[in-house]
């Protein structure tokens, strides 16, 4: 299945991208009010909603070159001395243009 | 003053400006993003209208950076909507994680809330731990700022074509990761946490190797919300 890149036709394509996004937006509450939230359901939210971050996170550090891996060491630093989120990523990236300035 | 369920939200104008104005610093990042976006989308053969139309119906840079290589003389629709379907896909997580006090609003406004959900704004929303009323105030909010500053960055590379070509060179590819990582540390985590997130950081890597592109955020929250299920009980009540 192929649209023609008619203005109609890419018009048409991103209106179906932007659906496909909203329902994801909307899937999540339109589920957890068709299910019963007891205690475990409740652990379960509560534990994966912070894992979503980690998981997003994680490759960012794994997969990324030095730069970035001081970044998020630098962040992570200023955060638990500070608990203040903008110094925090004012540090990260600060640290990675630095190091890419470095380190060419 | 009415006293209801402490963690219920309310969407007032007052928590929506004070959304916008914490949301604003990084915004400002978001503009670059969106230039770079907005750029790219021309060179791949987009109009300008078509490429605004697309930041501000779609909204989500990863997804839209994502399938930009499939927009050429023909559109594959499978591979579009798939793709944008699971990069998205952290959407319905997020979403979830965000009912418990959503609840309470009456059903057209919890369906339009989370029309601006990204994860700037749902992590700010997340992080807010000592005022939980303010949450969908900064959910909406930053959205709206988000979205502002998406628009306006898109604009801005429509119109000049290129602009910051290597954002590397000045850290900012960085900056969301780091704002990320202060959001996850800012909510104040017990230390419990470390273990579910453990597990979802080797899920996320297991599935980076092993599983189809876009998997691995999706099954490294459900690897960290199944481990907080199995915990011994020792959350304390919120």
């Amino acid at each position: 299945m192929t649209l023609p890149a008619s203005t109609l036709g890419v018009i048409a394509a991103i209106a179906l991208m932007a659906l496909a996004t909203y329902l994801t937006r909307a899937g999540g509450i339109f589920v957890m009010s068709r299910v019963p939230i007891g205690p475990k359901v409740e652990r379960f939210i509560n534990a994966m909603a912070s894992s979503v971050l980690v998981a997003v996170i994680t490759p960012m550090a794994v997969n990324g070159d030095w730069g970035a891996r001081l970044a998020l060491a630098a962040t992570l630093a200023v955060m638990l001395l500070l608990h203040k989120p903008l110094p925090a990523i004012g540090a990260g990236i600060l640290t990675a243009a630095l190091w890419r300035f470095l380190v060419p | 003053m009415t006293t209801s369920d402490p963690d219920s939200l309310r969407l007032d104008r007052a928590g929506i400006l004070l959304g916008i104005r914490r949301m604003a610093p990084l915004s400002l990042f978001v503009i670059v993003f969106g230039l770079a976006f907005g750029v790219a989308a021309l060179q791949q053969g987009l109009s300008g209208l078509e490429t605004l139309l697309m930041s501000g119906l779609v909204f989500a840079g990863a997804a839209q950076f994502g399938t930009l290589e499939l927009w050429g003389p023909q559109i594959p629709l499978v591979p579009l909507i798939a793709i944008t379907f699971a990069i998205n896909a952290r959407h319905l997580l997020m979403g979830a994680s965000l009912y418990p006090s959503l609840r309470d609003l009456p059903t057209a406004s919890r369906y339009l809330s989370v029309a601006v959900l990204s994860d700037a704004n749902w992590a700010m929303a997340m992080a807010e731990r000592r005022h939980p009323t303010q949450r969908l105030g900064i959910l909406v909010g930053g959205g709206i700022a988000l979205w502002l500053a998406w628009m306006l960055g898109t604009s801005l590379g429509v119109i000049f074509g290129s602009g910051i070509t290597d954002p590397e060179r000045f850290g900012l590819d960085a900056i969301m990761g780091c704002f990320l990582l202060a959001m996850l540390v800012g909510g104040r985590p017990a230390p419990w946490v470390l273990v579910p997130w453990s597990a979802a950081a080797l899920a996320a890597l297991a599935a980076m190797a092993w599983l189809p592109p876009h998997s691995h955020v999706i099954v490294g929250a459900l690897a960290g919300g199944i481990t907080g299920l199995l915990l011994p009980r020792k959350e304390p009540a919120s």
